[in-house]
């Protein structure tokens, strides 16, 4: 299986995300976002970070860069994106996922794990996945999901959300919402499904030793769906 | 040719800077502030003369970049 992951100037987590693609078998090429042709993919993924300095509104430049726009033709064609974190937000202002991410209903910066909930199994990303909670890390100032009314009905009634923030033993409530996401939406899908964004950072969770390994289930399983 | 445009958050979206600034000003003793809500300024200087055609392209560097439109409203403010 083959993997892209783009950098932008100002991701942080692309290694990250470079080692744990490859420690589960994709072979993973790293593209600058001034490229304009994406290799031969079979997922492509954009990185946590803050993409040019999170500078007018997180991820707003990234979402014009010049790699975006075969990025947005492989999405439309089905391929399968996902943007973790700062990706997220990227797919926001690209409009490929519906939304934005506002700041943090109480101003401040999270770091810490969080369980959340899938919501979702009819998918490439969590079709047979051994868990349904998944105990992942969160670092973010904007992760504060936010939508239009019209926006909501549209991914309820398509069932776009894809995980949801909940507590250890997955009730979703106020308490385990950790920065004010509308219904605890933690990500969620386009329409079609092929394109994921979502807060939690899976590749920091992928050994034993050091975080826990609720990310590898997560990337075992995505390989195993793609092959 | 300088346009000027703001951008703000909508009504109905949360401002969290704007709500702590608001803070902030109460603890310094302006009692009497009621709310605060943060935005952004431009200022834009674009080679073109025409008044209409000037504000024209930045409503849409508005619509396209500086604002967006699921969270934020613009108001092109003024041009010279």
């Amino acid at each position: 299986m083959n993997s892209s992951v783009i950098i932008f100037p100002g991701s942080n987590c692309d290694r990250d995300m470079d080692v744990a693609l490859k420690k589960f078998g994709f072979k993973n090429k790293m593209v600058w976002h001034n490229d304009t042709e994406l290799p031969k993919s079979d997922l492509v993924v954009l990185p946590g970070g803050f993409s040019y300095g999170d500078y007018l509104r997180c991820g707003s430049m990234a979402s014009k860069s010049k790699i975006i726009e075969s990025v947005i033709k492989f999405a439309n064609s089905g391929g399968l994106l996902m943007g973790i974190c700062n990706g997220f937000q990227i797919l926001t202002e690209t409009e490929l996922l519906p939304g934005a991410l506002l700041r943090n209903k109480y101003s401040e910066f999270i770091c810490k794990n969080v369980f959340i909930k899938i919501n979702s199994t009819e998918n490439s990303y969590f079709k047979n996945i051994k868990k349904n909670i998944l105990e992942l890390h969160i670092a973010h100032n904007e992760g504060n999901f936010f939508c239009s009314s019209d926006q909501m009905k549209n991914i309820n009634d398509n069932n776009q959300i894809a995980v949801s923030y909940c507590n250890r033993d997955g009730e979703v409530n106020d308490d385990s919402n950790p920065n004010g996401a509308i219904k605890n939406i933690a990500g969620i899908f386009n329409k079609q499904k092929n394109i994921l964004g979502m807060m939690p950072h899976p590749e920091r969770m992928i050994d034993t030793y050091l975080s826990g390994d609720d990310g590898s289930v997560f990337f075992e399983n995505l390989i195993t769906n793609l092959r | 040719m300088k346009i000027s445009a703001i951008v703000t958050l909508k009504k109905d979206v949360l401002d969290p800077q704007g709500k702590v600034v608001h803070q902030a000003l109460n603890g310094m003793g302006f009692s009497s502030v009621k709310e605060v809500r943060q935005g952004k300024y431009f200022e834009i200087e674009i080679d073109e003369n025409d008044k209409k055609k000037a504000e024209e392209k930045a409503e849409d560097m508005c619509k396209k970049l500086l604002a967006n439109l699921v969270i934020e409203d613009y108001k092109i403010i003024g041009s010279q």
